[in-house]
């Protein structure tokens, strides 16, 4: 009994569906604009991620020596920042490593360059750079080696400067922005997905609203609820499942265009991420388009059955 | 089998359909009753109660010994598979097929595929649209889609056909047709209840009829004519 009812709800919902040929395509449309909403919804987060990722690297604070420290010295400093749990990398930049990079950043300037041949010895101390793991963590970083830790004892001659108070403004508004960017982004997708349920839910009630005489019908004839609203559940996944299959086929083209033509000011190539996380997208969208499908059913379809 | 028991409706302000003032008759299985009255007399909400499409704002309708307006949703599904029913407006499920339509109301009841395909077909011969087997409603004349609607309200083996006046659409000579057929079922043992508002109808069926007039029942004829 179960199993012959299961199969009648199928084929009478695959047939239903075959038979509406407008309200169906006006359904899969609308099902298709709601899961493309969310599809790039998924891509504009990976923007995000990665140019916030990007500004995220940029951030570090440089601890700069005396130039006549000695390298040993600098070398057992960088190992005792390293042990530093909220390190996530200290690099050693040595004075000539430094001198070589000023050079070749200022190769076209002759004047400063002409200044330096004045000059007969390095005047560049070697650095340290410090990359935190977050960004809100370079406060406690810095304030470890410039206070009373031991390291800071030992090190307080060699060490010239740490440059972490005047990055201090710009870290702190990177955090703000950080913060915000992700809060204002979940809540953007929140609202986008809330107005697209809400317009799939509404189109699905029309496409029920003109079956509601066949649902007096079916009652008359003694149908049971369960038999009326499952064909109308399972068209309902249908919609949601050719639209999501639309919606894959779809995004192949646009993300393939987008990483031809805008990989430099997106950040990351849109084809390459797709196509790397294409299952997991496929995943997300096709739950959706069958969720969506289903829950809109079952909800259209309840105002007729409770009478 | 029926009782209507001082039956009362009254619509709030602004309802379309007729109220009924007291209305108190038994239908007795087997028999062939058909209710008369102008437009506006009750008829419909008479079918409406009978139905539980409506309930009644005062009195009761019994089914046997069940009290219909008091039955919960699984019992009320099964009370209408006991009854088959026909409109005016034919009510066939506009995607399916001739064969769909009635099949449907099978599967509804339960019924397995094989008793389903031997019976609708036989169906389908009764009523002689065996040729329009796989086609939909709107392929169909008005005559063909109302003895679609007889073969589904009958497909069930019901123990009371209801319908209201099922010849409202059609020409004299589908309405003839479908009389017969109505006449035949009641034959072979199938309590009927027909409203209707033609005189040729009543004469030519020539039955107990119940007269309605303004929501009151005001004649009960065992062997009745078409007196208004």
């Amino acid at each position: 009994m179960g199993w012959i009812l299961l199969k009648r709800i199928l084929r009478s919902g695959f047939v239903s569906f075959a038979r509406n040929t407008v309200v169906s395509l006006s359904s899969v449309l609308v099902v298709t604009i709601t899961l493309s909403v969310i599809t790039s919804l998924i891509f504009v987060q990976a923007v995000l991620q990665s140019a916030l990722g990007d500004i995220r690297n940029k951030v570090d604070v440089t601890i700069y020596f005396v130039p006549d420290a000695s390298e040993s010295k600098i070398l057992s400093l960088k190992e005792s920042i390293e042990k530093i749990p909220e390190v996530a990398s200290a690099s050693y930049i040595s004075s000539d490593d430094a001198l070589l990079q000023f050079k070749e950043r200022h190769k076209d300037d002759y004047l400063t360059l002409q200044a330096l041949e004045e000059l007969n010895e390095n005047p560049l101390g070697a650095t340290i750079n410090v990359k935190a793991r977050e960004t809100s963590q370079y406060e406690s970083i810095a304030k470890f080696l410039e206070g009373d830790g031991v390291l800071a004892k030992d090190s307080a001659t060699i060490i010239d400067k740490i440059n972490y108070n005047q990055n201090k403004i710009i870290i702190d508004r990177l955090n703000a922005i950080i913060n915000g960017a992700e809060k204002l982004g979940f809540l953007v997708t929140l609202i986008l997905i809330v107005i697209s349920v809400i317009i799939t839910l509404n189109t699905i009630r029309l496409t029920i609203y003109i079956a509601r005489e066949e649902i007096g019908v079916m009652r008359l004839v003694g149908a049971s609820n369960f038999y009326i609203r499952g064909p109308f559940i399972v068209e309902g996944v249908i919609y949601g499942m050719v639209s999501a299959l639309i919606t894959l086929i779809l995004f192949i083209p646009i993300t393939i265009w987008l990483g031809n033509t805008m990989t430099d000011f997106l950040g990351i190539n849109m084809a390459i991420y797709y196509r790397e996380n294409f299952f997991q997208i496929a995943l997300i969208v096709l739950a959706s388009g069958a969720v969506l499908g289903s829950v809109s059913s079952f909800l259209a379809i309840r105002k007729y059955l409770n009478k | 089998m029926i009782y209507f028991n001082n039956v009362s409706k009254v619509y709030p302000q602004g309802g379309n359909d007729a109220s009924l003032e007291d209305v108190t008759f038994s239908v007795a299985p087997g028999e062939f009753v058909s209710v008369v009255g102008h437009s506006g007399a009750g008829k419909t909400t008479l079918i409406k109660l009978l139905l539980c499409e409506e309930k009644p704002t005062a009195g009761s309708v019994f089914f046997e010994s069940l009290n219909i307006h008091a039955l919960k949703h699984k019992e009320l599904t099964n009370y209408r598979r006991r009854i088959g029913v026909v409109f005016q407006d034919f009510r066939l499920l506009a995607n399916k097929t001739a064969y769909e339509n009635i099949a449907f109301a099978m599967e509804a009841a339960g019924k397995d595929e094989e008793e389903i395909m031997s019976d609708v077909p036989h169906v389908l011969d009764l009523v002689d649209l065996t040729s329009k087997m796989y086609h939909f409603p709107h392929q169909m004349s008005g005559g063909e889609r109302q003895r679609l609607a007889i073969a589904r309200a009958i497909i069930n083996q019901p123990e009371l056909i209801i319908a209201d006046e099922p010849t409202g659409n059609l020409d004299p000579v589908n309405t003839y047709e479908v009389v017969q057929i109505l006449k035949k079922i009641n034959d072979l043992g199938t309590t009927v209840i027909l409203t209707t508002h033609n005189r040729g109808v009543i004469d030519s069926i020539g039955k107990r009829v119940i007269t309605l007039e303004k929501g009151r029942l005001i004649r009960d004829d065992k062997d009745g004519k078409y007196i208004i």
